[in-house]
């Protein structure tokens, strides 16, 4: 060829190609955790969230107060129809026996959190392992694993919270937990199972087997790891709904017997409901409290969804 | 058709059947077992071995738990601890109140839901979508039974626009028919009653609706985006047919499949809100019986009926929402 | 006088946060009426972008269409879309790739034909499941008094593309717009729906927009052909020419890719190197230039022009393949 392509032109070709060309080969996941920070729904869930584990994890230092002392200023303006509201060293004024109700509060993102954690983390753990090795065995565990989870489904599922709670020997901080926790077992489990009957059969792990690889590592190495974002949204989003569980069975009566312990859900449901008519700041503060929180994890949660799905439409 | 109805029932009896044995040992493994639970933990010894006969409890456990299933199977729960009636007896007279509350709400919820999903997913983007997509989020973010407190609070203290709690005013005399207060009104002619029993009716109602609201009108949005992003519908665009009939005849009817779903598990989880809702309005039905028979001692024999009911009514509810899935899709009702 | 023209439409795709992409570029091409037009070129080079473009069919968010696109004289961009919908179906039908995502799953098959029919024709409902019951027959569709009732998902996939084809060509429009018929069919049945095809259109002297990827269904039927690249037409040539005398590198490496019987098995099979993702843009040069073997300085620099061949075509390039006999 006679009018071959000199350097010059060929530098300006590379050049062209790489300013042009986005870098090719982003991988999915890195592609996701750029739609998720774009997005503005997910950096206000996430705000929600991180503002409410300064709060919880820095609780003593926030606190105005010990949140179980009982103040003399507080508890002799008590009486049956008047509970002291604002004053000066109490900005939120006082709760029924006389506590500084701001602590309380300030506290109560520690528990909340600690019951919302565990409750979600047990349930979690017991349901991914239950979905995998139903998943991964297949045959008669598979059936008996689904049947059980049909069985804890066919009740909804504050029901089921209720029912456990109702059953259990005594009630403490812990039947709550636990039995919030069990409630989610099954939608982990089935959520875990499907995604991997579903890779069982896709090409991916299919191309694994064929080149001979052990049936551990597929499902460790390749089938788990796929599954477990599925997982981690449903926990963002099982969260919002855990502590939602725990307010509602403290409202009837299956909470936490402590009377010490500040946690948003024993404060709204016992408390907050008791004295509505008397000072009704003493459900509006938790109530708030608990719906910015569920609303946080709730956002970034579907967020996480949006981010993953690849048609990403919504 | 039938295959599937049978497989379906097949189902319920053995997540029945499973469900009662858990309950039975679950019973059976409290400190002291059941006898303990009936008469506390004070009792003489006398009496305790006297009821422990009288129960059957000294016998072989298998012999214990087929006579339990036994009873189950024909409806002979026993009697309440806390009243000593039989307790199907307790259940038939809460039963209607619940089944009203809960019919209303579902009314609410799809009544409302479903044209606000639609209407939100065709102004995607713009302020009455965002709008939604914010009170939806509140709406599932909101413990329900707080949100019950402040309808009250707002709408009964002060104006007195709806009556605080109760399903009928107590003045008012009305016939007992079937239980459900609105409809006795009208097939008594006791309008005024049904107009009362409908007034007190709202607030639980609505309460009640707020998370099926929310939820439906999330994923009938979601769903109507799904199917306006569908090769048929671009099909349909390329036909040149006219809005309306797209939106009719081909995107709500595919829109709905989901949906419908939705509002299978939705009526099943009513039950379970309906236990907080009825405490706040002291409305009296299931909830407020199952409320009752766990504070203080635990009434066990309501409590065991109560939960195979609600497991009951929730199989049931979702196997009328598959049947109903072949209706609407052709491909279901091959198979 | 064309019955399409389509002039200098280009179709800009602008999502939040990302960089617009040019997914057509300026094309220019005309159809006579009943003649038959092939769009070519691989997957991504705007070809069914630009004919969602033409019926007006792109989705209205995130994207912005330029040009002209002068059906029967009239500018069909410039119209109010609803007015568009009465064109659409009755003067220009259109068929898609996917037959079966293409039809409604809850609909039966007799009502998604009549439904053209009772919008464009008036028909009533009960005439025009008759007349969709004669064009289901028509294309070939075996008992079609019983696939009025049967739902897409009990049908072949070659009888949902007839009952497709059937659809798009209900209401005798003047044009249609095939958008890889085929792709999705088994090799055994695309070439009944095509000769279906090519029957239908000869017949009713309806104009036909081919797009396709495969060179082979450009030989059997299109009487012109518009290769794209990159959202350009690089060359425009009748179909003869264009298979004896490709000028345009790209094409010419289209044609030695298809593997052909006439040739010795142990000849490899020529391939295009690099991918799409190679190109560069338009304005600087030739976006084939780093995937061409013929590639030379004048390549690059400022955008080549589409310019007229002596042999009625068009070609856009600097060196192009050389003629075998000198015109």
């Amino acid at each position: 060829m006679t009018r071959a392509l000199s350097d010059v032109k060929r530098r300006r070709i590379d050049e062209l190609i790489a300013h042009t060309s986005d870098a090719g080969g982003v991988s999915l996941l890195r592609d996701a955790g750029r739609r998720l920070v774009r997005n503005p729904t997910a950096i206000v869930g996430a705000a929600i969230i991180v503002l409410f584990l300064i709060i919880a994890i820095f609780a003593p230092l926030v606190a105005p107060h010990d949140p179980v002392q009982r103040f003399p200023e507080l508890t002799q303006n008590l009486t049956v129809d008047t509970i002291p509201g604002a004053q000066a060293g109490h900005p939120l004024g006082s709760d029924p026996l006389g506590r500084d109700f701001a602590s309380r509060m300030i506290y109560g993102a520690r528990q909340t959190l600690f019951v919302g954690v565990l409750a979600t983390l047990i349930g979690l753990l017991a349901g991914v392992l239950l979905g995998a090795v139903a998943g991964a065995v297949g045959g008669w565990v598979d059936a008996v694993v689904m049947r059980l989870t049909d069985v804890m489904l066919a009740l909804p599922s504050l029901l089921l919270a209720i029912t456990l709670v109702a059953l259990a020997r005594e009630s403490s901080q812990w039947t709550v937990i636990v039995a919030v926790a069990i409630v989610n077992v099954p939608i982990f489990a089935r959520l875990l199972r499907g995604s991997m009957l579903a890779q069982r059969e896709s090409d991916h792990v299919l191309a694994a087997r064929a080149l001979g690889v052990k049936q551990r590592h597929i499902v460790s190495r390749h089938m788990l790891p796929n599954s477990l974002t599925a997982v981690i949204v449903q926990a963002t989003l099982t969260f919002a709904v855990a502590i939602l569980d725990a307010a509602a069975l403290s409202f009837l009566g299956l909470g936490d017997p402590d009377i010490n312990r500040a946690e948003w859900g024993l404060m709204l449901g016992v408390d907050g409901v008791r004295y509505f008519e008397v000072r009704p700041e003493l459900a509006y503060y938790p109530a708030l409290a608990i719906i910015l929180v569920a609303l946080g994890f709730t956002l970034l949660g579907e967020s996480i969804r949006e981010a993953l799905d690849p048609k990403n439409r919504r | 058709m039938l295959r599937v109805i049978s497989r379906r029932l097949v189902q319920l009896a053995v997540t029945l059947l499973a469900l009662t044995t858990l309950v039975f040992f679950w019973l059976r493994s409290l400190p002291g077992g059941p006898v303990d639970a009936l008469l506390g933990e004070r009792a003489t010894p006398q009496t305790r071995e006297l009821l422990t006969r009288a129960l059957g409890y000294d016998q072989p456990i298998w012999v214990q738990y087929g006579k339990f299933l036994q009873n189950v199977v024909t409806g002979n729960f026993g009697n309440s601890i806390r009243t000593g009636e039989p307790v199907t007896e307790v259940i038939g007279r809460a039963f209607p109140a619940t089944v009203e509350l809960a019919v209303a709400a579902i009314i609410i919820a799809i009544g409302l839901g479903v044209p606000l999903g639609y209407l939100a997913a065709r102004h995607r983007g713009r302020v009455l979508d965002n709008a939604t997509i914010i009170v939806t989020l509140v709406g599932i973010s909101i413990p329900i039974f707080f949100l019950g407190y402040l309808l009250k609070d707002w709408l009964t203290q002060g104006v007195h626009v709806f009556p605080p709690s109760g399903r009928i005013s107590t003045g008012l005399d009305n016939t007992d028919v079937t239980g459900f207060f609105v409809l006795d009104g009208l097939l008594t002619r006791e309008l005024d009653a049904s107009a009362d029993a409908l007034w007190h009716l709202v607030l639980p109602a609505v309460t009640l609706a707020t998370i099926p609201l929310a939820i439906i009108i999330r994923i009938t949005r979601a769903s109507v985006l799904d199917v306006l992003d569908e090769d048929y519908i671009r099909t349909a665009d390329a036909k040149g047919l006219r809005s309306p009939t797209i939106r009719k005849r081909h995107v709500l009817r595919n829109a709905l499949l989901p949906v419908v779903t939705i509002i299978g598990l939705q009526t099943g989880a009513l039950l379970a809100g309906a236990v907080l809702t009825e405490k706040v309005y002291n409305w009296g039905g299931l909830g407020t019986l199952i409320t009752d028979s766990i504070s203080g001692s635990r009434d066990y024999p309501v409590l065991q009926a109560l939960i195979l009911l609600a497991a009951v009514v929730f199989i049931v509810v979702n196997l009328v929402v598959d049947l109903s899935y072949a209706v609407i899709d052709p491909r279901v009702r091959v198979r | 006088m064309p019955l399409l023209d389509v002039r200098d439409l280009s179709v800009v795709f602008q999502r939040k946060g990302t960089r617009p992409v040019r997914a057509v570029d300026g094309v220019s091409f005309t159809v006579e009426p009943g003649q038959t037009v092939g769009l070519v070129g691989e997957s991504g080079c705007g070809k069914s972008v630009t004919s969602l473009a033409i019926m007006g069919l792109l989705p209205r968010r995130g994207n912005k269409v330029t040009g002209e696109v002068r059906f029967d004289e009239t500018d069909l961009l410039k119209l109010r879309p609803q007015d568009l919908r009465d064109w659409r179906g009755r003067d220009i039908g259109m068929i898609f790739q996917d037959p079966l995502s293409s039809l409604n799953p809850v609909i039966p098959l007799g009502l998604q034909v009549a439904e053209v029919l009772e919008r464009h024709q008036g028909r009533t409902r009960k005439a025009a499941l008759k007349q969709a019951r004669d064009l289901l027959d028509a294309v070939g569709i075996p008992d079609p008094d019983r696939r009025l009732d049967e739902f897409p998902h009990q049908l072949s996939g070659g009888m949902r593309q007839r009952a497709l084809i059937a659809i798009a060509l209900a209401c005798k429009p003047r044009l249609l717009i095939a958008d890889e018929p085929t792709t999705a069919l088994d090799v055994t049945i695309q070439a009944q729906i095509l000769t279906l095809l090519k029957e239908l259109v000869d017949d009713s002297g309806t104009a036909l927009v081919m797009i396709t990827h495969d060179l082979g269904v450009v030989a059997g039927l299109c009487d012109t052909v518009n290769v794209l690249y990159a959202g350009k037409v690089v060359e425009r040539a009748y179909r003869h020419q264009l298979f004896a005398e490709p000028r345009h590198p790209y094409t010419h490496g289209l044609l030695q890719s298809v593997p052909r019987l006439d040739v010795d098995r142990g000849e490899r099979l020529h391939q295009i190197r690099g991918s799409v993702s190679d190109n560069i843009p338009w304005s600087e040069g030739c976006a084939f230039a780093p995937r061409c073997d013929r590639v030379i300085d004048d390549c690059i620099g400022e955008t080549v022009p589409l310019e007229p061949t002596f042999r009625g075509g068009a070609l856009r390039c600097t060196n192009p393949v050389p003629q075998e006999v000198p015109a």
